[in-house]
């Protein structure tokens, strides 16, 4: 079943002009209008995401991942002009035009971001729990209780300790914190995971954990997920198909062993050439 | 009854890194594998062994012919068929195997095995059950069933990347040199699992460097040269010419 289908995917910064998509992109090396000068973050971007499937983005900085993954996680920039489609199961229309009511519902319940930033998605001086119970009531549960009984089974499924829940989240360590994202991301059992950047700012032995448990929960609950990192190793784990984006554009896509093994575009030869 | 028939199948790799140089892996390789049949790859380093394997799984996108797999479900052309189709097969009924264990940190041996069996619906405490007897017969011993393969040795790991691929008896398993690292006693353990532990409804084809195991499991043998497909042998027919050089 396909959950997520977008189709022609545009940001872009600055005021625009006619040329700018044609003026960007990979063979324009670039993805800054040269007449206009406005920064086309991402554009033409075709994607679909099946239930349960895992779809890694990667690319360097810069290259439009984040910008992509914000619009299919509802995300809204007012700084950015977007344009283009997103369609999910079970709802009519582009996702991208709804009333302010239905993108609220859509992401407090079936579409979930787990931000690169940790204090993007996270109020540190709340406490962990506090962090995953404010997602619960925007989603409209009323029952301490249940709220609580939740917290709890999030918290021992995401390996956080649970009697840690009631301090404030600026104390956690920051694989712990990271863990309350992905727990807070998961709290209304959504359909959709974003991650962007799920292991910035992370030591590797703390990475692993983080990647090993997120991609147990994923299988376990069945929860689709589109993974961006600039971290090659991050999607081979994680991703079932790979997105490689360069200046704004989506290069060259497919399974994930085969872009790591043969792939065929040459910025995507450099890119794994260059694993160290 | 045909299970695969590979046609034409021809892989040539363009590398822009290097001047945009064309590399031939496979030149018109063709030939049908048998249900439930053992075939051997055998050939010199670098005469397209792996490669053939690569493209048969889709880790290699093949540059032209076709690879149809006669599935219980209808012909699927795995050299063009989405990949989709390929994903959803690799879960059910193709499975594969490299010299190279490639998994997670932090996940038990034990897991590591169950893991297939698990993502195919059997109850974890079975899936493990099933883990440890594949891990026994392939000599792992016992301390190591809860340990991470990241600090096994190369023969331990083989061992147990051999054990995941074998563990959800797919209806399709490609191997590609799974007992190169193993010394002659653990071959023969894991020879005799070969035939035992997978039945006639498993179809391999696997390349293997030791002709001691081509000799006990192959029903017919490939012999590749320089991307080219020289014959289709009976695994007897091969041992002559072995033997009369």
């Amino acid at each position: 079943m396909t959950l997520l289908e977008a189709r022609d995917l545009q940001t872009r910064y600055g005021p625009g002009c006619p040329r700018c998509v044609e003026s960007t992109g990979d063979r324009a090396g670039t993805n800054q209008c040269p007449h206009c000068g406005s920064v086309v973050a991402c554009a033409d971007a075709d994607l679909s995401v099946e239930a349960g499937e895992v779809v890694g983005i990667v690319g360097e900085s810069g290259s439009g991942k984040s910008s992509l993954a914000e619009l299919l996680a509802l995300e809204r920039d007012d700084d950015a002009t977007t344009a283009g489609e997103v369609h999910y199961a079970g709802h009519d229309g582009n996702l991208l035009e709804v009333d302010y009511e239905t993108r609220h519902d859509l992401r407090t319940g079936e579409i979930a971001l787990v931000h690169q930033h940790i204090r993007d998605g996270l109020n540190l001086e709340f406490t962990g729990g506090g962090n995953v119970a404010e997602k619960l009531l925007s989603a409209g549960q009323r029952s301490y209780e249940d709220v609580r009984a939740r917290i709890r089974e999030l918290f021992d499924e995401t390996e956080i300790p649970v009697a840690r829940m009631d301090d404030p989240t600026s104390t956690y360590s920051g694989g712990m914190q990271r863990r309350v994202q992905i727990a807070r991301a998961l709290a209304t059992d959504p359909d959709l995971v974003v991650l962007d950047e799920p292991t910035t700012g992370l030591d590797v032995s703390v990475q692993a954990r983080v990647l090993d448990m997120f991609r147990r929960v994923q299988r376990e609950e069945g929860v689709a997920a589109i993974v961006v990192s600039h971290d090659l190793s991050v999607v081979r784990l994680l991703a079932d198909r790979t997105l490689v984006m360069r200046h704004g554009r989506i290069v060259e896509s497919g399974l994930t062993d085969r872009i790591m093994e043969d792939p065929h575009h040459e910025y995507t030869q450099t890119l794994i050439n260059s694993v160290i | 009854m045909t299970v695969l028939s590979v046609d034409g199948l021809s892989k040539t790799f363009d590398m822009h890194v290097l001047g945009d140089t064309q590399v031939v892996g496979l030149d018109d390789v063709s030939f049908d594998v048998r249900e439930g049949e053992f075939l051997a790859v055998v050939g010199e380093s670098g005469s397209g062994k792996s490669s053939l394997l690569k493209c048969l799984y889709r880790t290699y996108d093949p540059s032209s012919g076709e690879v149809v797999y006669h599935s219980p479900d209808g012909d699927i052309d795995l050299a063009s068929c989405p990949d989709r189709t390929v994903i959803d097969l690799r879960g059910d009924s193709i499975g594969y195997t490299s010299q190279f264990l490639d998994e997670i940190p932090r996940v038990p041996a034990v897991d590591v095995v169950a893991r297939p069996l698990i993502e195919q619906g059997v109850d974890r405490e079975d899936a493990r059950s099933v883990a440890r007897d594949l891990l026994s017969a392939l000599s792992v011993p016992e301390s190591l069933w809860q340990a991470y393969p990241a600090t096994f040795s190369g023969g331990e790991r083989q061992r147990v990347n051999l054990a995941q691929a074998l563990a959800p008896k797919p209806d399709l398993l490609l191997l590609d040199e799974p007992t190169s690292a193993l010394d002659p006693d653990t071959r023969r353990a894991a020879i005799d699992l070969l035939s035992t532990y997978l039945g006639s409804e498993t179809t391999v084809v696997g390349v293997f460097h030791n002709t001691d195991v081509v000799d006990a499991v192959a029903d017919r043998v490939v012999v590749l040269d320089d991307g080219r497909l020289q014959r289709v042998v009976p695994t007897e027919a091969y041992d002559e010419e072995v033997v009369l050089g």
